[in-house]
């Protein structure tokens, strides 16, 4: 390695740090607005001409607040925690390639790399947890933890069908492999499906944003948080959407692969259309209960992903041409299996308990 | 509805921490700067873990002595306060408050003003479950209802405004009618409005009671049996989705309520969902009330009965029954000869809702907790008075 790939890798991961700030203040300006859209009113408006300047305005207004410690708070747990869930969720965005070129670090294992990494964000969500000394954020925290590695066993498993696939773990590989083929959503449906919703679980967006459900633990671990600590949390939020909306490009959508536009415009519609996606759902679904999240994971998702594994396996060892029959086949079983386990697992009646009744008054 | 063979014969509910394990409870304080405790309702739980042992609810954050200063004023004065004790709905405590007088003083209220009240009072009702609509939507963990209801609310605060001058505290009936004539063009307004509420309604509805993710978190949750309700003494919505058609305005007709053709609601299970449905169900009912009141009333025709100039409260008591948005409220209204009432109590549903806060919440889980205490449709201001 001579002195000029260090000083090129160096610069590579300068522009990740200042794009993700930016990432985040596009995306938080893409979600007001599209939120006020679906709720029928203007979203910011005020700020800049259509409210585009918003966003850095309650930048600087986060930047300039101050940033409070509560007196029962661990304090140094409290304090690093935010650099915790911060570092990794830029350290992932090192692994994603944007264009064949354009990626910061690319390693053979890089599918591996940006699955793994986000898990070591939740100890930072713990260490904040804990570190806040307030009841909330504990249980949000507890609900964090449960429901973050819960579903990182669905999300891994459904992403092993495509590195079966392509026989690779290398993204750029796993692009590639789509551009001479077919894009992995077409193959792989269901595995896509599960990819999104556990994605979704991972990075506690709606409808599983059980863990910081403002209205149940008013925003768990990060209850306590203010200024500039809060806004870490902020900026590795909206970035881990991008991160989920970017790997399901690259694994499933066929990454920069795509005719006549340049590769990076590709690869930025295609993950604006998941992005869109996922906030469109933020402004249409209710948050579900973690005992039927947990129920969804373990006992739905988990399952199909693995008879989704058997389904890439017999293309692995038998060829294409099962495929045709197998896919159509396989989406319309699992389709069936999921209404199914939705009514019998998840939207299963609780008994409630016997009440403590007060006695009806007798006239006296 | 059918429930899992495993857990036949199981009391507890489905979480193994209550048998299995044994931690520690947690005291946690909900309110009363929570938001979804509806204002200022303080909660004292005890929790295993995410389910709920015990719940001590704690009222009076938003005490004002509303009854004792009605006992400070002149009769004149009061409406004022009485608009103060349920916010969401000011018309059904004035409503109450003048039944109760006229019944004292036995004054005869003139057509159109009766028309009116009621016009205004459903209107109100209306407006009061939009507003729990809007709330229960955003406990049940996101936004857009929240935005959907306070829409057509505030379209019908608007109207409010028009009439009364005020868009929340109306204080516009008085003894024996009106305060002041309605505009002229109130007819029109209300007529123009109602395509709008049952446009809203339907969207409400569209948004999220076929919702599956709602379904899943609302059915089956919290059942309550009638005596269960009856023993823990709802009434209103609440007592409607165990299965009872009880509707002070069915049952006493006050008011003019015996000449309008409507049903009544009801659910099964008394969940949450239920809950839910009969007041969704109930204001498609009070459109169909208003719009058979603006037939029925005179387009001409005095505003306000024959009162005395001072008003003197008689000797005696009177004491009124009125279906509020949130169940029955009555106003016991005693006289001694003096400008001023001797005594005005009011007995609010929402103060029994949320005492039985305490009976409903344990064995819920920390997130229905907040489903439940929505659910409830209290309000603080009428619970503390």
């Amino acid at each position: 390695m001579t002195l000029l790939d260090v000083v090129i890798a160096i610069v590579k991961v300068l522009v990740l740090l200042i794009l993700a700030p930016l990432i985040a203040l596009v995306f938080t300006y893409a979600e007001r607005k599209l939120l006020g859209r679906i709720q029928q009113r203007m979203g910011p408006w005020h700020v800049g001409p259509m409210g585009l300047f918003q966003a850095p305005a309650d930048a600087i207004k986060l930047l300039m607040k101050e940033s409070l410690t509560p007196e029962k708070a661990e304090r140094w747990i409290y304090l690093i925690a935010p650099f915790l869930v911060f570092g990794p969720t830029i350290a992932v965005l090192t692994g994603i390639p944007f264009t064949r070129e354009l990626v910061a670090a690319n390693l053979d294992l890089g599918l591996l790399y940006v699955l793994a990494l986000p898990a070591v964000v939740i100890i930072g969500f713990v260490m904040a947890g804990w570190g806040s000394g307030n009841k909330y954020a504990l249980i949000g925290t507890a609900r964090m933890v449960a429901q973050a590695i819960s579903y990182e066993l669905p999300l891994l498993v459904s992403v092993l069908g495509v590195a079966l696939l392509a026989n690779s773990l290398d993204l750029t590989v796993i692009v590639e492999a789509q551009a001479s083929t077919v894009w992995y959503v077409v193959v792989q449906p269901t595995a896509f499906a599960i990819f999104i919703m556990a994605g979704l679980a991972e990075t506690s967006r709606t409808p599983f944003d059980i863990a910081i459900a403002e209205s149940e633990v008013m925003g768990g671990p990060l209850i306590e948080y203010s200024g500039i600590r809060w806004a870490m949390f902020f900026l590795a939020e909206y970035v881990n959407v991008f991160i989920l909306a970017a790997l399901s490009t690259v694994i499933f959508l066929g990454g920069w692969a795509g005719p006549f536009l340049p590769p990076i415009l590709w690869f930025a519609l295609k993950t604006g259309f998941v992005v869109t996606f996922i906030l469109w759902l933020r402004a249409t679904l209710p948050r579900l209960r973690i005992d039927q999240l947990m129920a969804l994971c373990w006992k739905v998702l988990l399952p199909l992903s693995l008879l989704n594994l058997v389904v890439v396996s017999v293309q692995a060892v038998y060829g294409w041409l099962p495929m045709i029959a197998l896919v159509p086949l396989s989406v319309v079983l699992a389709f069936w299996f999921y209404r199914r386990a939705w009514t019998r697992l998840v939207m299963r009646p609780r008994p409630s308990a016997p009440r403590d009744l007060p006695t009806p008054a007798t006239a006296g | 509805m059918r429930s899992h063979p495993r857990e036949m014969g199981r009391t507890v509910t489905d979480t193994p921490s209550a048998t299995d394990l044994a931690t520690q409870e947690l005291t946690i304080n909900m309110g009363p700067q929570h938001p979804s405790t509806h204002g200022v309702l303080r909660l004292i739980l005890t929790v295993d873990g995410e389910l709920i042992t015990k719940a001590i609810p704690d009222i009076g954050f938003l005490h004002r002595g509303i009854e004792k200063i009605c006992e400070t004023w002149t009769f004149r004065q009061i409406p004022v306060m009485a608009d103060r004790a349920d916010y969401l709905s000011a018309f059904t405590t004035e409503f109450g408050l003048m039944i109760a007088a006229e019944e004292l003083w036995e004054i005869e209220v003139p057509e159109r003003a009766e028309y009116a009240r009621v016009i205004l009072a459903e209107l109100n009702r209306l407006a009061s479950h939009f507003m729990f609509y809007a709330s229960f939507g955003l406990d049940v963990g996101f936004t857009t209802p929240t935005m959907f209801g306070w829409r057509t609310r505030e379209s019908i605060q608007d109207l409010f405004e028009e009439v009364t001058g005020a868009r929340l505290l109306h204080n516009y009936l008085a003894v024996g009618g009106l305060r002041l004539d309605l505009p002229p063009d109130f007819k029109d307004a209300v007529a123009g409005l109602l395509p709008e509420i049952e446009k809203s309604i339907d969207q409400c509805n569209g948004l999220i009671t076929d919702s599956e993710i709602f379904q899943a978190r609302t059915k089956g949750v919290n059942r309550l049996s009638v005596e269960e309700a009856a023993r823990l003494g709802l009434t209103g919505p609440m007592l409607r989705a165990t299965g009872i058609a009880r509707d002070l305005r069915r049952l006493l007709s006050y008011s003019i309520y015996d000449r309008f053709d409507f049903d009544i609601p009801v659910g099964e299970n008394g969940d949450l969902f239920d809950r839910y449905k009969v007041r969704m169900l109930e204001m498609e009912q009070s459109v169909r009330i208003v719009r058979q009141a603006l037939k029925g009333m005179p387009d001409e025709g005095p505003f306000q009965g024959k009162v005395p100039r001072i008003l003197r409260l008689p000797e005696g008591d009177a004491y009124s029954r009125t279906e509020s948005p949130r169940g029955d409220l009555c106003i016991y209204l005693v006289g001694s000869g003096a400008t001023k009432a001797y005594r005005v109590k009011i007995r609010s549903p929402a103060f029994v809702a949320a005492s039985a806060l305490e009976a409903l919440l344990p064995g819920a889980y920390l997130a229905d907790a907040v489903l439940i205490i929505g659910s409830t449709d209290v309000v603080m201001g009428e619970v503390d008075r």
